[in-house]
């Protein structure tokens, strides 16, 4: 009980509410008395924290507020999840925005059917196809039916899926190469991997110039993948030169072989080369990869005509955009594309399996 | 000691584009009183360059956040002193501060051995970050005491000291007889923290 009576004078003491009198007794007392004395240091001392800990717990806790809002927008980033957890996550967090693309993609996909399949490209070729896979409405009807059946048994799920095209990684941490042609049919973006996980992914910057646009996959239940084993060239390539594709035509990955046939593109275009080599609906997007292991141009179209003249965009152009990019724009300055390639003395089998990992489906609707 | 002069930057509040000087100063004030919207606008200006940085030096989106939160805080602390004068920008500031945070994780974890990658104009903040850390310090061992005092204590001692209200209301928030009750039982606790926050303190 002392000790209270003591504490609550010193209170007094230090908050001013004493009178003249009490106070100048107090003080007295103070000078004479080692042990008050020592009381009154000790308990401002440790009032100050008490109110340096109250204000920075609030603050804290507006923190954490401004924190959750801005996750909610998607601005700050999540921990990521880990194992099967993520895949539940991801459909939870798009269940509605699926849910609604569903619900128009049946009259997107008569639209589509009549708009889309002859864009062709600025230079007049009218035979230019750009190979972006529209899967047709059975197709896409079976798939849903397929899809129906797993959920069955697990959460997994895809998106509804109207297009179908080709992306690889230019920085481990998320940042994929795909045609803006592409892209430019797409409301919502996603990247398939191998074991058939959907991560979301949203387009960065796009340039119908030379038809190449940045993504990057914003979902953050994907993790960034160990180092990149190609590079980029960013230099011109030479007529003759062999190299292979890897793309996804179908809804399996596709490897391809060619030789670049000229060092232009469509109707002269210097941004493109000519290419011979197999490529169909899904392969654009894909990477074009030399015998070093150095991506040399990005798939685009094909002559609707001839056979085997496929076009692609040549690699400097990414790096050319980047450069760019990064003078203007902060956000760029993360994107380090990879310099070094790791394929040089494999042969091909291996380069293939080393590459297929960074390759992606682009899917959208 | 550092020149890097003040240059005016850009910041858009609701799409209207506004001088800064004068904006950052409201900012910080804001800040000082923990408002939200200050809050906010300085984490969508200054967060993802942050995280950008994190992330590629060998950090994670929630070492991100970790760091950012642990560089308000210190930019708080001192956003309220009297004393405390910003002779660079908001950013500059952050920057610096995430940086030196940062590096002291990392050579902390032993993954240490790169020279960081600087993309921002940085300045010297080692004193700050030295207040800091003992402010943390304090921190930590009043939250421990805290937490260790049990209710209703905690609560009381929270209600009164820092959310300031009187006693009348005390008592009738925690069901005393009287407000004289209900400052006895304050006493009592704030006897009790003292205690505990001290003998650990004696302990360090």
């Amino acid at each position: 009980m002392d000790d209270i009576l003591l504490l609550e004078k010193v209170e007094r003491y230090l908050s001013g509410e004493m009178d003249n009198e009490e106070k100048s007794l107090f003080e007295t007392r103070r000078k004479n008395d080692a042990e008050l004395d020592q009381l009154v240091v000790e308990h401002t001392y440790f009032l100050l924290g008490l109110q340096t800990y109250g204000s920075i717990k609030t603050f804290k806790h507006s923190l954490t507020e401004v924190e959750s809002k801005l996750i909610s927008e998607g601005l700050l980033g999540l921990a990521p999840f880990n194992g099967k957890a993520k895949i539940v996550y991801f459909w939870k967090k798009y269940k509605r925005n699926i849910a609604v693309a569903a619900s128009i993609a049946a009259f997107i996909s008569v639209l589509a059917s009549g708009l889309m399949v002859t864009v062709s490209r600025k230079f007049g070729n009218e035979n230019y196809r750009v190979l972006v896979d529209q899967i047709n409405k059975t197709n896409r009807e079976v798939n849903k039916l397929k899809s129906n059946s797993v959920i069955e048994k697990s959460p997994i799920t895809k998106p509804e899926v109207d297009f179908r095209a080709t992306g690889f990684l230019i920085d481990r941490k998320g940042y994929l190469i795909t045609n803006a042609h592409v892209i430019s049919r797409m409301k919502n973006i996603y990247i398939e991997n191998r074991k058939g996980e959907f991560f979301k992914a949203e387009v960065l910057y796009s340039d119908n110039e030379v038809d190449l646009a940045i993504l990057k996959i914003t979902d953050t239940s994907f993790k960034p993948v160990s180092n990149l084993p190609y590079s980029i060239k960013k230099e011109n390539s030479e007529l003759g030169e062999q190299f292979f594709t890897l793309g996804f035509p179908r809804n399996e990955i596709v490897y391809g072989e060619g030789y670049l046939s000229a060092e232009s593109g469509s109707d002269g275009d210097s941004s493109a080369y000519q290419l011979n080599v197999s490529a169909n609906p899904g392969n654009s997007g894909g990477p074009v990869i030399n015998g070093n292991g150095e991506i040399i141009g990005i798939i685009t179209a094909k002559d609707s005509k001839a056979d085997g003249v496929v076009y692609a965009a040549k690699s400097k152009n990414i790096i050319t955009i980047l450069e760019k990019l990064k003078k203007s724009d902060n956000q760029f300055h993360v994107i380090k594309t990879p310099n070094k390639t790791d394929l040089k003395k494999l042969d091909r089998v291996h380069q293939v399996k080393k590459m297929e990992e960074y390759v992606f489906m682009v899917v959208g609707n | 000691m550092l020149d890097l002069g003040y240059y005016f930057r850009h910041l858009r509040i609701n799409n209207r584009i506004v001088q800064t000087l004068e904006q950052e100063q409201i900012l910080l004030k804001g800040l000082a009183g923990s408002d939200k919207n200050s809050i906010e606008l300085i984490y969508r200006d200054n967060f993802s360059s942050i995280q950008s940085f994190v992330l590629n030096n060998n950090g994670s989106v929630d070492d991100a956040r970790d760091i950012f939160q642990e560089a308000m805080i210190v930019l708080y602390e001192n956003a309220g002193k009297e004393s405390f004068k910003l002779n660079c920008q908001i950013k500059t500031y952050l920057y610096s501060v995430c940086r030196r945070l940062w590096l002291k994780r990392l050579q902390h974890l032993g993954k240490f051995n790169t020279k960081l990658e600087t993309i921002e104009d940085i300045i010297p903040v080692e004193l700050e970050l030295e207040d800091h850390e003992k402010r943390n310090d304090d921190f930590n061992l009043m939250e421990n005491a805290m937490s260790k005092i049990g209710e209703p204590c905690k609560s009381l001692l929270d209600a009164y000291y820092m959310q300031k209200k009187n006693m009348q209301e005390l008592a009738l928030e925690f069901g005393y007889t009287n407000a004289d009750n209900a400052k006895t039982q304050k006493y009592k606790c704030l006897l009790r923290l003292k205690k505990i926050f001290f003998a650990q303190y004696k302990n360090t």
